[in-house]
């Protein structure tokens, strides 16, 4: 196996350098989540206005996976209507089931290698999980914080 | 340290394999152990020549099989130095404290007592106590760590009282590998007139056991950290407290008579074995015990103390790296963290080299925060591994490094 295949430069350099991290003063939404498999916690915090993400930050720590796919997610929705960042959601995590995906993924199809390794989708998923739960409150199934 | 390893390492059919194409290097002992050829076998044979249940026909296979189930209870029973109606073969060390919190706990522990515990115990010696604690009213009281891991005795003295009913600690802490001071601690609670509970997990495995010298009142752990298979465990209690324990699971194979209302218990230990066993693991148990008794649990000991101290030390002279808990003197695990790599990621890599080590909160939250970390890597260590499984550690851990840093 070659690492290379799950840790790729994109993943290396938003793990490094995030982007959006840390807290919004006055999010209209906040969800925290916890990866029960290693104690890892995400703080996501989000403004919507009209029907728009105008601004995301996360906030937490964890591996290089779940920091990196967090990066490339507020990136990925800022500026995206709400529907937009669910359907991103939504696509971002059959995509790493192995189904085939219905959006552009971009920069987060970096994160394909993960696939292989079940252990570590969560930690790729939870980023994506906490976004849905924050535009969508009626996702109460998510394994929420609080 | 007379132990001839490499003998060894040929007994583990497992210790053969090679993952992605470089040769397995078992570092999760802790987790669960590997098996030697001979419990694999004993399971085999079982299925193959004796199966039948326990304790209730009258026939050839019936009679062997009750036979091979009793014979590991005196095996387990002289393994740790016990009377062999005082062990109960439950499915592991979390249902052996489960049945001792609710047996013993429910019958003993009124609103107001308390319950000590430590911060470094395992989830498995911990949400039994919450829940007794919710059940009875009764508190829950921590022993306090010193800086380096070890616990203070001077904490102990102070929250073990008179109100004090039940007193649960690790022998051996799966995280840090500190090494309890369960002797003293027995005395404290004696004094008060509490019983002492040992989670055995991680001890038990790793050096030779005397329930008698050890002062414990009830000792849990799990055969399959053990060389044994997974799926049995036992409880081991004084039989002055078992005959004051209520049953927990109730059913077959635990009564003496039954009419339509009501129900009598069968003796000690069947009480406390509600259904059918897991027999062939039993059995399986069984050649483990012989395995390790064979191999002698005093050169285990001695041997597992060794390879633990040396990897503290090897790995504590590492830069960036940090060692938790207190010094060479402990269990045969290390805890780590590579500055700005979190230890998942630095499983993962450890895994692309072979080398399987566990990473993440050791179902031991509590002592997570107490460190004031998400999670750790662990490496720890069995009487297969030796000197040159150290030698691939310190190397995947510098490679990982040099990975991350790029």
């Amino acid at each position: 196996m070659n690492l290379d295949d799950i840790y790729r430069e994109t993943i290396l350099d938003h793990n490094q350098i995030p982007r959006n991290k840390g807290t919004l003063p006055n999010p209209t939404a906040s969800v925290g989540l916890l990866n029960p498999t290693c104690g890892d916690q995400i703080r996501l915090d989000v403004v919507v206005a009209d029907g728009k993400i105008t601004d995301i930050r996360f906030d937490g720590q964890g591996c290089a996976i779940s920091m990196a796919s967090a990066s490339m997610m507020t990136e990925a929705v800022k500026g995206h209507s709400v529907a937009e960042g669910l359907a991103l959601a939504r696509s971002f995590k059959a995509f790493l089931t192995g189904r085939p995906s219905e959006e552009d993924l971009g920069e987060l199809s970096a994160l394909e290698g993960v696939s292989q390794f079940p252990s570590r989708v969560k930690c790729a998923t939870l980023a994506h999980n906490a976004l849905e739960k924050a535009l969508d409150p009626s996702k109460a199934d998510l394994d929420a914080l609080d | 340290m007379t132990i001839a390893v490499q003998d060894l390492k040929a007994d583990f059919p497992i210790l053969s394999r090679s993952i992605h194409g470089q040769r397995l290097t078992y570092l999760d002992s802790a987790a669960t152990s590997q098996k030697p050829a001979a419990v694999i076998a004993a399971e085999l044979d079982y299925y193959q020549k004796t199966n039948a249940n326990i304790l209730r026909s009258v026939h050839t296979l019936a009679e062997e099989s009750t036979l091979a189930y009793a014979k590991v209870r005196t095996l387990t029973a002289d393994f740790i130095h016990a009377q062999a109606d005082e062990v109960i073969f439950t499915r592991g060390t979390t249902e052996s404290i489960n049945l001792v919190a609710r047996g013993y706990g429910d019958v003993h522990v009124r609103p107001g007592d308390n319950i000590v515990l430590t911060p470094l115990e395992h989830h498995s010696n911990l949400i039994p106590w919450q829940q007794l604690a919710k059940r009875q009213q009764a508190d829950l009281r921590y022993i306090e760590l010193r800086p380096d891991g070890n616990l203070s005795l001077e904490s102990a003295r102070q929250v073990i009282d008179s109100r004090t009913k039940m007193v649960a600690i690790a022998q051996v802490s799966n995280v840090l590998g500190t090494i309890l001071p369960v002797r003293t601690v027995a005395d404290l609670a004696h004094q008060a007139g509490a019983v002492l509970v040992v989670d055995g997990a991680q001890s038990v495995p790793h050096q030779a056991t005397d329930v008698v010298a050890m002062g414990a009142d009830f000792l849990a752990f799990s055969a399959h950290k053990m060389c044994g298979p997974t799926g049995v465990g036992v409880l081991w209690g004084k039989m002055a407290h078992l005959k004051t324990m209520s049953p927990v699971l109730f059913g077959g194979e635990m009564i003496a008579y039954v009419d339509r209302d009501h129900a009598t218990w069968a003796d000690i230990p069947a009480r406390f074995e509600g259904g059918t066993p897991n027999i062939a693991g039993v059995v399986g148990f069984g050649a483990a015990l012989e395995y390790l008794a064979e191999v002698g649990m005093d050169n285990v000991g001695a041997y597992m103390s060794h390879l633990g101290a040396l990897a503290f030390q090897r790995l504590q002279n590492l830069s960036g790296v940090t060692v938790y808990g207190p010094g060479p003197d402990r269990g045969p695990l290390v805890s780590f963290n590579i500055d700005g790599v979190h230890p998942h990621d630095v499983a993962q890599a450890f895994d692309a080299k072979g080398v399987a080590i566990r990473a993440g909160h050791h179902c031991a939250q509590p002592l997570m925060h107490w460190l004031g970390v998400n999670a750790t890597a662990r490496a720890s260590f069995y009487l297969y591994n030796d000197i040159d499984d150290i030698d691939v550690l310190v190397d995947a851990i510098e490679s990982t490094k040099r990975y991350f840093a790029r």
